[in-house]
């Protein structure tokens, strides 16, 4: 506390008061500069309750330096008057006095004294009255002690024109008493202790305030990667729509299943070596279901299962090239044709979120590698409305409501929709995932059933990702350059919300 | 997707009305095209090249239009009118016929047998009487460079010659010949070059460079001869100056040279089903003759109508609506495929014209009646198929995991599964062959050479990245790696690791000891040597000598943790005493 002492008699003046003191009275009854009590008034304020104090602002009049001599000596003009003798004064040499020039001109004005011009020696001056009433000085007078109220406005500017009051603003405090006033100032203590609750010393102790403005301590812990978050809310999603999650922990893949199962040509531009990472070492797969893959390359090469087919030279050589997966369909194609070597079929739903490699040209959005989210269903008689009917569900978890569908081309899927849902900041309808039934092409060599159709859809995990939590460049999000600082600071992810 | 570059006006002017560009953009949608951009030319020049360049360019307004890669049908201005025209129903698709020449006689083109060794297939036609503006030459050449693009895979799998015909004279003999024994003026040059000289001129065409490639290292290279020895084209590469084509060209020969015939078939239907329309008899094609070694003989261009039987109750079940066979039979009229019922059993006779080679199945009819319905007007419906979901062991314990080693202090990273071989061997210590990594054949960078065999370089990058952040840092990320395995189908497998890294002003193996503690606790292992964990000192040139151990449980050893090789901390740009665990986490399954 900055001055304990004239806390104390700040107290016990508020005590005796009757409602309340204002803080200049205080300082100045107890000879003491204002900014003293100001301090106690806030070292008491900060205790809680003791007192309250309500801050003033008044304006008052003060006599200026020039207005003390006044008060002491008189106004320049009555000086003028007093020292003026009954034969008179010659004007030049009145004019040398201290209070000469300006007591000549008022004490003129006044009337008091008068000027003879034509006196020999030059002009002279002589008292007009005989006696005077100094009002300037009775003015001042009263100011001094506190009593310019009874002043006139109009007096008091006359005499602030004249420079010898001036008009001042006073902050002040209005203290009263608080709820838990008391006239003496007790020690508070900061926390609670162990001894203060095994004595019970805690009820008659003040406890210093906290500071709510300020933060409190991040605790001391580890974080979840932001993109895995997000993962695990679509895992979330998928099992509560029943999907069965599909082991994609194969990164590297045949072109077999990730090309030629799907029907996809061996000519096709994905199959090229700027799109497509293709394995030196172990360069080549090896085994394949032999009979599954004789059908495979007659729908390619012949067609069938009612297809005219693409009617080219459908070679192994293509087939067995190892790559890194351009999409984990390749592992839906291992499990639909898992499911075709059932002895019944039974209907499945089935999903999986992992990584998949395309040898691109990289910028802010794209990676070499990215997580694709997939979706699958088969059973018999699915039709084009059931596919977007369960996409029209999977996008509502994903809290994205307006949805509408762009025929597109695919070539393992047909129909095959491109799925737009309405961006409100953007404004404007966006691209967020790709979707269709898959081709009989596909499935017929597989073994699965005629009358089973498979719809399935796809998108990126990044993309909604870098949308929810605002990152624009991808690699501040994926890989060792990430800001580990946004990796603690990212919040939980509730995709519906 | 390709993208089509149209004249707004044009292209209005051709559809008979206007749009906005909201209303055009629409349209598209419905289409299943897409209006990507609305340009310029000198847009284009001056985004490219800066304003200075592109004074004086045209801006007469562009739409770019981006079509699905399986409709060659609408990469031209000429066929989207007539896809979008037929949509609407304000025209009907016209029927193409191949005629034969007033005189009788074809066009011949007789391969020899040469090509074998490059090139075997050829096919050709004959746009009589045509009447090409500057618009329509334009796009002609346009049209020609869309489908070299796709459907000919960069010229690979089809090259297309165009020719006036009234500069050469038939029959046509399309042979391969050594290089060297190849020469002729080729387009827009002024003196003639032998092939091998050619090759050399193109090397540096920013266009033509990349085709060299399809002919380069062959023995011979294809080559089309008139019967006065005059060379047509030497393809995929380059026409002859000879008989190329003007606005005031008015019978074309076209060849289409290829190593896949149907292709070749497909791309030929596209150009003259495009251009026949400015033939003085519309739509008509001139027939041509191919007569391949050993006397085979074929009439081109095929112009195939197909017909296929399609009931209305298949089309509704695939589709999901209720929809009569009549209404059916319009929709997919509109979609360019002529159908109508026949019988009473809701059977649809659907014709398939030589345009739309992308209907191979039923089911490309079925997503054209929906097309033409509008996927946005149908019902959306929930499946009734029950099931049981069920995790991927390997995925709930990872899951289950990842939130307890946060829970334990430790943060998350998320590294890249391609990385150098650096990485994985030189910067720990290691010799690239003890790694058993999967090596990628073509990485445009030494970011992706191999896949990762181990977390731990990724994760001390990660470290590298954030040195600024307070210490100490903890990291973890449990994920796969891939290692080559013979006993699977591709030769490798991917493994599920745990690795986590503790870097401080000292090194802190405590603490990552704890963690491996912590982690055993978690999969309910106890400390023992039979059937629970244990540590033991081992050797190993990532670590500090006497500061590593290897880690065994279940009675096999499951990956090390201790004190990381001063030499592996400077490797990876770090200053700070390092320790980490890496270890299998798949025999906790």
């Amino acid at each position: 506390m900055a001055d304990s002492g004239a806390a104390e008699s700040l107290l016990q003046r508020l005590d005796q008061a009757d409602g309340g003191v204002d803080s200049q009275q205080v300082a100045a009854s107890l000879g003491v500069d204002h900014q003293l009590v100001v301090g106690a008034v806030k070292s008491l304020q900060a205790l809680g309750e003791v007192i309250c104090a309500e801050l003033r602002s008044s304006k008052h009049w003060e006599v200026t330096e020039e207005g003390k001599e006044i008060v002491e000596k008189g106004s320049h003009e009555a000086r003028v008057f007093s020292c003026i003798p009954a034969e008179g004064m010659a004007q030049s040499q009145l004019m040398t006095l201290p209070s000469g020039k300006v007591g000549f001109s008022k004490a003129m004005s006044n009337k008091w004294i008068k000027l003879d011009k034509t006196a020999e020696g030059g002009p002279r001056i002589y008292k007009s009255v005989d006696s005077i009433e100094d009002t300037v000085k009775d003015r001042l007078q009263l100011v001094q002690r506190g009593q310019a109220g009874s002043l006139e406005e109009k007096e008091k500017n006359e005499l602030k024109k004249r420079k010898l009051l001036s008009e001042v603003t006073v902050k002040s405090y209005w203290i009263t008493k608080g709820c838990s006033f008391s006239t003496t100032v007790t020690k508070q203590e900061t926390e609670l202790t162990p001894e203060m609750l095994a004595s019970g010393a805690w009820r008659d102790k003040k406890f210093k305030p906290y500071n709510f403005d300020a933060l409190g301590i991040i605790p001391d812990c580890g974080h979840l990667h932001p993109l895995m978050k997000v993962r695990t809310q679509f895992r979330q999603i998928f099992l509560e729509m029943g999907f069965t999650e599909m082991p994609t922990n194969n990164f590297i893949e045949s072109s077999f299943w990730n090309f030629d199962a799907l029907f996809q040509p061996q000519q096709h531009p994905a199959r090229d070596q700027h799109d497509t990472f293709f394995l030196s070492d172990p360069a080549i797969a090896t085994e394949f279901p032999l009979d599954y893959l004789e059908r495979v390359k007659r729908v390619h090469s012949e067609g069938g299962y009612g297809s005219q087919g693409y009617k080219y030279d459908w070679k192994i050589e293509e087939a067995q090239k190892n790559i890194l997966r351009t999409h984990t369909t390749a592992v839906s194609a291992r499990m639909l044709y898992r499911l075709a070597q059932q002895e019944e079929f039974t209907p499945v739903k089935y999903f999986s979120i992992d990584r998949v490699f395309r040898n691109e040209t990289l910028d802010a959005t794209h990676l070499a590698e990215f997580h694709q989210v997939e979706g699958v269903v088969a059973d018999y008689g699915l039709t084009l409305g059931d596919l977007m009917g369960v996409l029209h569900q999977f996008f509502i978890k994903l809290g994205i409501t307006k949805l509408r569908f762009k025929p597109a081309f695919n070539p393992y899927t047909e129909p095959s929709m491109e799925v737009f849902s309405y961006h409100e900041g953007l404004k404007k309808w966006v691209e967020v995932g790709n979707s269709g039934v898959f081709r009989p092409e596909m499935l017929l060599p597989m073994g699965l059933p005629e009358g089973v159709s498979v719809i399935a859809w796809g998108l990126s995990l990044e993309r909604p990702t870098m949308i929810k939590y605002g990152i624009n460049n991808i690699r501040e999000l994926v890989g060792h350059k990430v800001n580990l600082q946004m990796v603690y600071d990212s919040p939980v992810c509730r995709l519906d919300s | 997707m390709p993208t089509v570059s149209v004249k707004r006006d044009l292209l209005f002017e051709s559809l008979g009305r206007e749009y906005t560009d909201e209303e055009f953009d629409e349209l598209c949608f419905e289409f299943g095209l897409e209006l990507d951009e609305i340009t310029s030319e000198k847009d284009i020049i001056s985004k490219e090249q800066g304003d200075v360049k592109a004074e004086g360019a045209s801006d007469v307004i562009l739409y770019k239009i981006d079509v699905p890669a399986n409709r060659y049908d609408l990469l031209c201005l000429e066929g989207l009118v007539r896809g979008l025209q037929v949509f609407k129903e304000r025209t009907e698709a016209p029927r193409y016929t191949r005629v034969n020449p007033a005189d009788g006689e074809p066009q011949k083109l007789i391969i020899t047998e040469e090509t074998a060794l490059v090139r075997p297939h050829a096919v050709a036609a004959v746009l009589r009487n045509i009447t090409f503006t500057k618009d329509r030459y334009e796009s002609f050449i346009e049209l020609q460079e869309k489908l070299h693009q796709n459907v000919c895979r960069k010229r690979t799998l089809v090259a297309i010659g165009t020719h006036d015909l009234d500069t050469i004279s038939g029959p046509f003999t399309f042979t391969a010949k050594p290089p060297a024994d190849i020469k002729f003026k080729p387009l827009n040059q002024s003196k003639e070059y032998t092939a091998p000289e050619l090759m050399n001129l193109y090397k540096t065409d920013s266009h033509l460079r990349h085709f060299l490639h399809i002919i380069e290292d062959k023995p011979v290279y294809p080559v089309i001869y008139d019967s006065n020895g005059i060379v047509l084209s030497m393809p995929p590469i380059i026409n002859g100056d000879h008989s190329k084509i003007s606005l005031n060209t008015k019978n074309v020969f076209i060849e289409c040279t290829a190593t896949d015939v149907t292709k070749a078939k497909i791309v030929l239907d596209m150009v003259v089903t495009m251009f026949s329309e400015y033939c003085d008899k519309p739509f008509t094609v001139e027939a041509a003759e191919v007569v391949y070694p050993y006397g085979k003989t074929c009439i081109y261009p095929e112009l195939p109508y197909r017909k296929e039987t399609i009931t209305s109750d298949f089309i509704n079940k695939k589709v999901g609506f209720n929809e009569t066979p009549e209404s059916i039979a319009k929709l997919l009229t509109r979609m360019y495929l002529k159908s109508e019922v026949i019988g009473e059993g809701g059977e649809i006779e659907v014709e398939i014209p030589p345009t739309r080679s992308d209907i191979i199945h039923a089911c490309d009819i079925v997503e054209d009646a929906a097309m033409a319905y509008g996927f946005n007007n149908l019902k959306r419906t929930i499946p009734r198929t029950y099931t049981i979901a069920n995790q991927f062991p390997l995925n709930k314990l990872t899951e289950l995991l990842r939130q307890d080693l946060a829970a334990a202090g430790f943060t998350e990273a998320l590294t890249f599964a391609l990385c150098s071989q650096e990485d994985i061997a030189e910067k720990l210590n290691k010799d690239i062959s003890s790694t058993k990594a999967a090596h990628i054949a073509n990485p445009k960078t030494a970011e992706f050479q191999v896949a990762r065999t181990t977390l731990l370089a990724g994760l001390l990058k990660t470290v590298a990245a954030n040195r600024k952040m307070p210490l100490p840092l903890k990291l973890f990320e449990i994920s796969d790696v891939v290692l080559k395995d013979e006993t699977r189908d591709v030769g490798a497998r991917n493994n599920r690791r745990l690795c986590a890294v503790y870097y401080n002003k000292s090194p802190g193996f405590e603490v990552i000891h704890g963690l491996l503690d912590r982690t055993m606790q978690l999969l309910d292992v106890k400390p023992g040597r039979e059937k629970g964990y244990y540590i033991q000192a081992a050797e190993d040139s990532t670590f500090f000598p006497g500061r590593c151990a290897e880690v065994f449980a279940h009675g096999q050893s499951i990956g090390r943790l201790g004190v990381l090789h001063p030499d592996v901390i400077n490797k990876f740009e770090l200053t700070m005493p390092c320790s980490a665990l890496d270890i299998d986490i798949e025999p906790f399954l």
